[in-house]
């Protein structure tokens, strides 16, 4: 089966996450519409000199309540997502255990050697200095292999058995989706039958929050972290920082339907466009972010008016959702569809968030409701959307989802989820 | 679809010089290496040359925004843009960056380091945010994120059409130009810009690649004569223009080169001999003339080498050039490197000389060259090359 450009049609057969709000995606959706906060307390690590103290942790099993610094970035990164690829596969019911029959696409952030590290080296060398650091590093080839940019997507492909080489990406927080984006791509050309797309992202440690926060990126309101996350409203202050993961398995429409999978929906369009305006902030013009947009929808080859709901970037900072929302009404004009953010309960998972918002988008259209936007107090009006304040809401004939991802860098990518076309 | 793409535009820096010209000089000349030894001992690096960097970026202000890393690749894509003809392009221009991680305040980490490391953890960890909330700067952080690099290229030059950073180390290049070619031979868009760039001169890069004994120690010696040996790092930069040959037709511009195919995976390397069975499985896919071919190989390592040995073994009418013992390895902008200097010799007629004892003397110019790319830690890459028609 093709789509209005020929290209085989690509279907979801399995959806895996991690979330604030839970280990799995049944937990992580039931807790999204139930309109619960995964937003609390750091407890990884002290406090002191922080202007944000709040963040959307996810505790690993075996860490106690808050975690530590024990785990590093690429470690949690490579945890979650092998979770929630583990979870993908197992619903898609594809392949054999360890022998998946396609590609991987890895969106995650980049990582590097962390404090801890740096301190323990320092400690070795009785010295700071980097030459004495690395002259007691000889040998360790266990923080070679842990801080390498290729080193989590190896180790996620040697124990899934992909095929072909994993390959890592990164579009800050457009990252999840460009993994999606780059494995649907493979699957229309015909390179390979199935793929992971997975984004994932354990970035709560001292250093990543504080350099986000002199960006003056982050809410600082941390006395009531529930309420901090406060896309589309009058008083939000920044985004909150958060960890997770979500894995979709791809598949050839034909070919999952040969095979009997159930599909979950489709991931119908892709649509990218990058910003030259500035390394955070958007052109006041909006034409990347509208671009993008159009071109997802293009790219489904349907109009804007199918669009039934968009599930928003919706960061919470100022900035943002006011140029999300100029461009909602500049594609959709004087009546846009419903748009809510997940971000407002489970924080910004950063290289993950475009994939569990596109994890999310399906879900909506598999069970008919949109996940609310919480911490809807007072409406902003320059942003006059429908943004499903505060409770979730039940809908009949939801078809197309829109799900946008707009990153530092400008890189904007925003993918056009439907549902299953045999579904009526 | 499977359009033909060519390369139109090269933007190429390594410790040789910059530009085209200035590499098949230096390869065809009495080859020298450019190494500095001193500076990060006991690990050699082939330094940067003296870059203009006005040219590229002309306001101060994107400068300062950047760290030498990004400053290098954002100067490069220039020059590739500029070697393309395709300034008036960039709008449509679809952008993917290979990029490793951006520069960290060595001296900042350094001083930290010593004042913390040695303090009980309840001590250490208020102050280190005491010192990273007022030591670091807030720019850095931008300088410092990998996908930068690509929003670098997107302010400066203008390049907005799509932009996409992949990680992993040498494999991220290759299937950067992989992906790059695939879309455009595949109708979707018209003219790309691909590559990396690596800033050697970092000790927070030796940090990263040192523990993995994946690098050479001490004055460098021939790639074929470093038993046991690692790679040497090489500052550098490559950027390829890649443009459907129909449309680089149309506005009146020769190809470089044909990039007519390329081909990427990656073995486990449980055993010897993976890497190179994995090398030999790609060539099987490409379309490799029965005639003299050429080989431009990179420098990863020893382990590496001796797999990619075992692989042109297999290849009785080629003729190795390996390029890297000049340039060293420059991680994820090594593998564009190695395509840039194939175009380079493809589009001057010609092919470089022996570039180390190993390298056998060749009877004939290869009308096809075929880029070898094996990563230090896993990656095997092939891109094959040969005359725009």
């Amino acid at each position: 089966m093709k789509d209005h450009l020929g290209r085989p049609l690509v279907a979801v057969t399995g959806i895996g996450m991690v979330t604030p709000l839970g280990w799995g995606a049944a937990v992580s959706w039931a807790r999204l519409l139930a309109g619960d906060s995964g937003i609390r307390r750091i407890g990884r690590f002290p406090l002191d000199y922080l202007k944000t103290t709040i963040a959307g942790t996810v505790d690993l099993p075996e860490e106690a309540d808050g975690g530590s610094t024990a785990f590093s970035s690429p470690e949690r990164v490579e945890r979650m997502a092998a979770f929630a690829i583990a979870e993908a596969i197992a619903e898609a019911r594809i392949g054999t255990d360890g022998d998946f029959p396609g590609a991987l696409m890895l969106g995650m952030p980049p990582v590097e050697l962390e404090w801890p590290q740096r301190f323990a080296l320092a400690r070795l060398a009785g010295s700071g200095r980097y030459v004495d650091q690395i002259r007691v590093a000889a040998g360790r080839r266990d923080l070679f292999e842990t801080f390498l940019f290729g080193g989590v997507g190896e180790r996620l492909a040697a124990r899934f058995g992909t095929k072909g080489a994993p390959i890592s990406m990164t579009t800050a927080c457009a990252t999840g989706a460009t993994a999606i984006q780059t494995a649907v791509e493979a699957i229309q050309r015909g390179e390979t039958p199935a793929a992971i797309a997975v984004g994932a992202d354990g970035s709560v440690q001292p250093e990543a929050l504080i350099r986000f926060s002199l960006l003056s990126a982050l809410s600082t309101r941390n006395d009531d972290p529930t309420r901090a996350a406060r896309p589309f409203e009058k008083s939000r202050d920044g985004f909150v920082m958060a960890e997770g993961a979500a894995a979709l398995v791809l598949e050839d429409y034909a070919a999952a339907r040969a095979r009997g999978a159930t599909i979950i929906g489709l991931v119908a369009g892709c649509g990218e466009r990058a910003d030259s305006f500035h390394r955070t902030r958007s052109n006041p013009d909006g034409a990347a972010i509208i671009g993008a947009i159009r071109n997802a929808i293009a790219d489904a080859g349907i109009a804007p008016a199918e669009v039934g709901y968009v599930n928003g970037h919706g960061t919470g900072t100022p900035e943002n959702d006011k140029m999300e929302a100029l461009g909602m009404r500049a594609v959709f004009g004087d009546a846009p569809p419903p748009i809510s953010s997940i971000k407002s309960m489970i924080g910004h998972t950063l290289s993950a968030a475009g994939a569990i918002e596109a994890a999310a988008s399906l879900l909506s259209i598999r069970d008919q409701i949109l996940p609310p936007t919480i911490n809807h107090l007072e409406p902003d009006p320059a942003i006059g959307l429908d943004v499903v304040p505060n409770v979730a809401r039940p809908v009949t004939g939801l078809r197309h989802v829109l799900s946008n991802s707009f990153g530092f860098g400008g890189q904007n990518v925003c993918l056009l989820l439907s549902a299953p076309p045999e579904v009526l | 679809m499977n359009r033909e793409i060519w390369i139109t535009g090269i933007g190429l820096v390594t410790c040789l010089g910059e530009g085209r010209a200035a590499h098949w000089a230096a390869l065809n000349g009495p080859a020298v290496p450019v190494v500095d030894t001193d500076s990060f001992a006991p690990f050699p690096v082939h330094p940067l040359p003296a870059l203009n960097l006005d040219a590229q970026i002309p306001r101060k202000g994107d400068q300062r925004q950047m760290e030498p890393w990004q400053r290098l690749g954002t100067y490069a894509a220039g020059l590739a843009i500029d070697d393309a003809g395709a300034r008036g392009l960039v709008a449509d221009m679809h952008l993917i960056v290979a990029a490793g991680g951006g520069e960290r305040d060595v001296a900042v980490d350094e001083a930290i380091a010593a004042e913390l490391a040695s303090l009980p953890e309840a001590e250490a960890a208020p102050r280190l945010n005491e010192r990273l909330a007022n030591g670091l700067r807030p720019t850095l952080f931008l300088a410092q994120l990998s996908n930068l690099l690509a929003g670098n290229i997107s302010i400066v030059h203008g390049v907005t059409g799509s932009s996409r950073t992949f990680m992993g180390e040498e494999s991220a290049a290759a299937d950067a130009i992989r992906i790059a070619h695939a879309r455009l031979a595949e109708g979707r868009g018209e003219i790309a810009l691909v590559g990396g760039a690596f800033a050697a001169q970092r000790w927070d890069m030796v940090l990263l690649y040192a523990p993995g004994d994946a690098l050479w120690q001490g004055a460098p010696v021939p790639l074929s004569e470093r038993q046991g040996g690692g790679a040497v790092l090489g500052a550098m930069s490559a950027f390829l223009v890649l443009e459907h040959a129909e449309h680089a037709r149309a506005r009146g511009v020769r190809g470089i080169a044909r990039l007519a195919a390329v081909a990427t995976d990656a073995s486990r390397r449980a055993a010897q001999g993976d890497s190179a069975a994995s090398a030999t499985r790609l060539l099987a896919g490409l379309p490799i003339a029965d005639a003299p071919l050429g080989i431009l190989s990179g420098d990863s390592g020893s382990a590496v080498q001796a797999e990619e040995a075992r692989f042109l073994a297999e290849l009785p009418r080629a003729t190795p050039r390996r390029a890297g013992g000049l340039i060293g390895h420059g991680m994820e902008a090594s593998f564009p490197a190695q395509v840039a200097l194939a175009a380079t010799a493809i589009e001057a007629g010609g092919f470089y000389p022996p570039l180390d004892p190993a390298d056998p003397p060749a009877a004939t110019v290869p009308r096809q060259i075929l880029v070898t790319g094996f990563g230090m830690f896993r990656g095997e890459a092939l891109a094959l090359l040969e005359p725009a028609s």
